[in-house]
């Protein structure tokens, strides 16, 4: 399976995911920028992406500890998603997500 | 007040790795003193991930973040570690004497044989709310942490946030507050049950508000707040205040570690494998924040390499003396140091 993501700069990777990871590790293994500052413990909002209109509503639910840290961050909008929460799998084949710039290894002061 | 201290060892950063260099240092009688802007030790297993499950620790099957805190805590609790908390490192220099000078934001100078640094991803710094404008009153009327408590006193105070902090001074600045308001995004809050408790009856007593919404944001002049804007289910609302307090977690940043003149690859101190010093002799680094090949950010390699950079510290704290390796469930001596035999 493969996700899509655009990262900071607009530039989009095909990456191989595989079923089981999460959107994150995969994100971190194929090194694009992203923080994951907590390591993937729905602590920390550093993976933070924007999912792809579409993609949205075929995900899992949020939780109310992701919600809140969603809202923690500057860049936040209605399709935000923390990358760790985003359990790959095959129905989640052409995924596509935004990286943002809260998720950068040196966030900007926005 | 300015305090000079002096130790064989200062270690930056009281994570799992810095505790365990202390308990390795020891065994090797090497004393310690530790800094770390937290206000306890843990690092990021105490503020990140206290009660979520790690796997991956030897010999424990399952422990959580802070179960691993407290544990490291005990172990190492016969060395007499000396804890510094919330402060930051500001400089490292080496003098000409070959010792090491540190500098904190508390006007504190340690001066030490050598230094570990195990700083993590770096030093904890609270995050900004997602709050138009907010800068212009950070420090005036908008703090994210309460350093004199006395700055609030007969002051309309607004605090936002869901966690221990937030409930916390909720509890800690009504009686001296004028008015106080509590702020949240959800009526749940992720904090001890018997804070959350407590604020309920202060809530039922009339004696603080607390209401369900997001800062939409904030009035007043020179710094000075006024009145915060709040967005609820039911329409905006607005809230007197004087002082605002929020409450929306840490992040972390490198700091001034990289002001120190060492090797740095990515943000990440460069090591050699066999000694895990820096660029600098004398300059340890271990844990998440060093770089070598093959590196794995894992505690379980950070301990491993605390054992040993303490080889390599021990050289030059007691220079010429021999080191005999030992065990601990053999040798009569280091099992007196524990404070066992």
């Amino acid at each position: 399976m493969k996700i899509i993501v655009t990262d900071q700069d607009g530039v989009v990777h095909e990456l191989e995911g595989l079923d089981g990871w999460r959107a994150m590790e995969v994100i971190r293994d194929w090194g694009l920028n992203i923080k994951a500052e907590c390591g993937g413990a729905c602590s920390c909002a550093t993976c933070h992406v924007w999912v792809d209109e579409g993609w949205y509503g075929k995900l899992q639910p949020a939780s109310d500890d992701e919600e809140d840290l969603i809202y923690s961050t500057l860049d936040q909008k209605p399709n935000s998603r923390l990358s760790c929460q985003i359990l790959l799998s095959e129905e989640l084949d052409g995924l596509r997500l935004t990286l943002t710039p809260s998720a950068s290894q040196e966030p900007v002061d926005a | 007040m300015s305090d000079v201290i002096e130790t064989d060892v200062v270690i930056i950063g009281a994570g799992p790795v810095g505790l365990f260099a202390v308990f390795e240092l020891g065994l090797l009688d090497v004393k310690c003193h530790l800094i770390d802007i937290l206000d306890r030790a843990g690092g990021q297993c105490a503020e990140l991930y206290p009660e979520k499950p790690i796997y991956d620790i030897p010999g424990f099957p399952m422990v959580t973040g802070q179960g691993l805190v407290d544990n490291l805590m005990q172990q190492i609790a016969p060395f007499g570690p000396q804890f510094h908390f919330s402060r930051i490192v500001n400089t490292l220099e080496k003098q000409a004497d070959g010792r090491f000078k540190l500098t904190t934001d508390v006007d504190e100078t340690f001066y030490c044989k050598a230094v570990v640094i195990a700083a993590g991803g770096g030093s904890f710094q609270p995050k900004r709310p997602p709050v138009e404008g907010i800068e212009a009153y950070e420090g005036k009327s908008v703090f994210y942490a309460v350093r004199k408590m006395e700055d609030f006193r007969d002051q309309d105070v607004v605090i936002v946030g869901g966690g221990d902090s937030a409930l916390d001074w909720t509890l800690s600045l009504e009686p001296i507050a004028r008015s106080l308001t509590l702020v949240h995004r959800r009526p749940e809050f992720k904090a001890a049950p018997a804070s959350v408790n407590k604020m309920q009856e202060l809530v039922a007593a009339g004696r603080i508000n607390f209401l369900t919404g997001q800062v939409a944001r904030l009035e007043g002049e020179d710094g000075q707040l006024s009145v915060v804007h709040l967005s609820m289910a039911s329409g905006e609302a607005t809230v007197h205040a004087t002082r605002m307090l929020p409450f929306f977690g840490l992040t972390m940043k490198l700091g001034p570690v990289a002001d120190w003149g060492l090797e740095l690859n990515d943000n990440l101190i460069t090591v050699d494998t066999e000694k895990f010093e820096s660029s600098v002799p004398g300059i340890f680094a271990i844990g998440d924040i060093n770089h070598y090949p093959g590196k794995l950010k894992l505690i379980l390699s950070g301990f491993h390499e605390a054992a040993l950079m303490a080889q390599a510290a021990k050289a030059i704290v007691s220079p010429g003396e021999r080191v005999v390796f030992q065990y601990t469930t053999s040798s009569t001596k280091l099992q007196k140091k524990l404070g066992v035999a």
